[in-house]
């Protein structure tokens, strides 16, 4: 892929953790790509697979899923079921020919800005290498 | 207790609507939930389910006919789900007793006033194969009852199974409270059954017989099945990974079909029937261009992913989807041979025990460890 491929990247962010890591990443001025379109959510747990899977269906390259530490939900156990819930996701999609390595799923709390930046960079950087999602040339699905 | 429904004349579908009937007249049950003979036009003979509390009608009751158009674990859930309710027997295959438990644990049933009576399967016709066999006097009982005693189990030749019953490797009724255990059996002499003691008691039963050739014929019959299965997962998985689910499913007609008559998709107010994907007309236009066109109705394969991320861990692979899909897709084939993979990594086997919890509802704190890392 030419090295001017920008992927877009969809992230659902917990507001707990990873959505204020993102923001403290932004008010300190951090410098990382910026690639990841935010949808903050209330908690991991609250993504619906379908969430999910209709951006990749459409096209875009990377799907990021934020959350608090396992331990840390709010909610108490909201992201040890997204858990389980991304990784169907990821074998159902690996078992169907596609490719489960666009979704990443990350534990993110508030006070870590710097590694929600280094996630973004890296996510950009492997969906760099992997090129355009196929499904964006894909009208029939 | 084992015992064994003594068959008289070579009828052994009398013996097994006599022993139906005492279920009903010794009040057991209220009611029972069973497979029914009705007249379906042209000289045809259809079998649906009906919930019947006169036993004089069960003369018309056939749970030993080959086909399937309903799986009845879908009504039974009807008939059990609150109080106030009857104590109903539902007569059930092996792949209808495991969609029960999983419709249990998904609260869509309520087995405590439920009594399971469970049957071996023999192989089941879709529908209209079966109309076909009658007008062809094709459809020969005493020969398919046959194929129970060794475990060669095999359509009348000409005809197909359906898909799903070609592949099952569990035919074998389990987990049932009163099984009708066909397999190994010479059900011209009678019908092999187990049931709790008292309601052999209450039915003057005594018990008679051991295990006999069951075991070995289900080994037999697990073994043969298993082989098909593998083989045809083996050819669904190449060909998703060579061409993917987009091509798979390329020719799907959005009829719905496959979820209406899936025993597992139980939601009233499934997404894709909701106005989420009603989208203002530009919004269409605005697709189109972004692809050069846009295919309609929209968000086909997203249907197909949402199904298999909701329910899949519970496919109990009686194949009803491929029975119902119009456009002949292989539907079943998909699901079972994704399910089998998750089954196989959340360590769980849909139908097997209401004490199991479903995998997405529960957790552990220590496991994949790395997802979420780096
Ligand atoms: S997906 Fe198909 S095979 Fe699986 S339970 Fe539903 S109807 Fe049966
Ligand atoms: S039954 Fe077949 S055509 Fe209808 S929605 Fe399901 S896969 Fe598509
Ligand atoms: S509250 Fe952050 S993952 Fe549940």
């Amino acid at each position: 892929m030419t090295s001017d491929f920008e992927p877009r990247i969809i992230s659902f962010l917990c507001t707990w953790c990873t959505y204020t890591a993102a923001d403290t990443a932004g008010i300190s001025r951090m410098r990382y790509p910026p690639n990841a379109d935010i949808i903050r959510v209330m908690c991991s747990g609250s993504v619906d697979p379908t969430y999910v899977l209709r951006p990749l269906l459409d096209g875009v390259d990377g799907v990021l899923i934020g959350g608090c530490h396992p331990g840390d939900c709010h909610y108490q156990s909201g992201n040890y079921k997204a858990r389980r819930r991304i990784v169907a996701l990821k074998m159902i999609l690996d078992s169907v020919g596609l490719d489960d390595e666009r979704v990443w799923l990350r534990w993110i709390s508030g006070a870590e800005a710097g590694r929600y930046a280094e996630t973004v960079t890296q996510m950009t950087e492997a969906l760099k290498e992997k090129g355009l999602n196929p499904m964006r040339q894909k009208w029939a699905v | 207790m084992r015992t064994v429904i003594p068959v008289e004349n070579d009828d052994t579908l009398a013996a097994v609507r006599g022993f139906l009937r005492r279920l009903l007249e010794e009040q057991i049950v209220d009611a029972l939930l069973v497979p029914m003979e009705t007249p379906a036009g042209g000289g045809r003979i259809g079998v649906v389910p009906a919930l019947v509390t006169d036993p004089g009608m069960l003369d018309a009751a056939n749970p030993l006919a080959p086909v399937m158009g309903v799986n009845t674990a879908r009504v039974a859930g009807q008939v059990s789900i609150r109080e106030p309710r009857g104590r109903v027997g539902v007569v059930l295959r092996s792949c209808e007793v495991r969609a029960l438990v999983e419709l249990a644990k998904l609260h869509q049933a309520e087995l405590d006033d439920l009594v399971i009576i469970g049957l071996d399967c023999l192989g089941t016709y879709d529908v209209p194969v079966h109309g076909t066999m009658q007008d062809d006097g094709a459809l020969d009982m005493a020969a398919l009852l046959a194929t129970a005693r060794s475990g060669d189990l095999a359509p009348r030749e000409g005809y197909a199974f359906r898909s799903a019953c070609q592949m099952c490797e569990k035919p074998h009724a389990e987990g049932a409270d009163i099984t009708l255990e066909l397999f190994g059996a010479d059900l011209t002499a009678g019908v092999p059954v187990t049931l709790p003691d008292e309601v052999g008691e209450k039915l003057g039963l005594g018990s008679e017989g051991e295990d006999g050739q069951r075991s070995e014929v289900v080994e037999k019959v697990v073994s043969v099945r298993t082989e098909v299965r593998d083989d045809r997962f083996a050819e669904i998985r190449e060909q998703l990974d060579q061409e993917g689910i987009d091509v798979v499913f390329a020719a799907c007609v959005r009829c719905h079909n496959c979820m209406d008559v899936c025993p597992i998709c139980y939601c009233k107010q499934c997404l894709f029937r909701s106005h989420v994907f009603q989208h203002e007309p530009i919004q269409y236009l605005n697709w189109a261009r972004r692809k050069g066109a846009y295919r309609l109705p929209s968000d086909t394969m997203l249907f197909h992913l949402t199904r298999l991320n909701h329910m899949v861990l519970s496919c109990i692979g009686c194949g009803m989807c491929t029975s119902a899909c119009p456009a002949e897709l292989p539907v079943d084939l998909v699901f079972r041979a994704t399910g089998a993979r998750l089954q196989e990594g959340f360590d769980y086997v849909p139908g097997r025990s209401v004490e199991e919890p479903l995998p997405l509802i529960t957790f552990r704190e220590d496991e994949w460890l790395d997802v979420g890392g780096e």
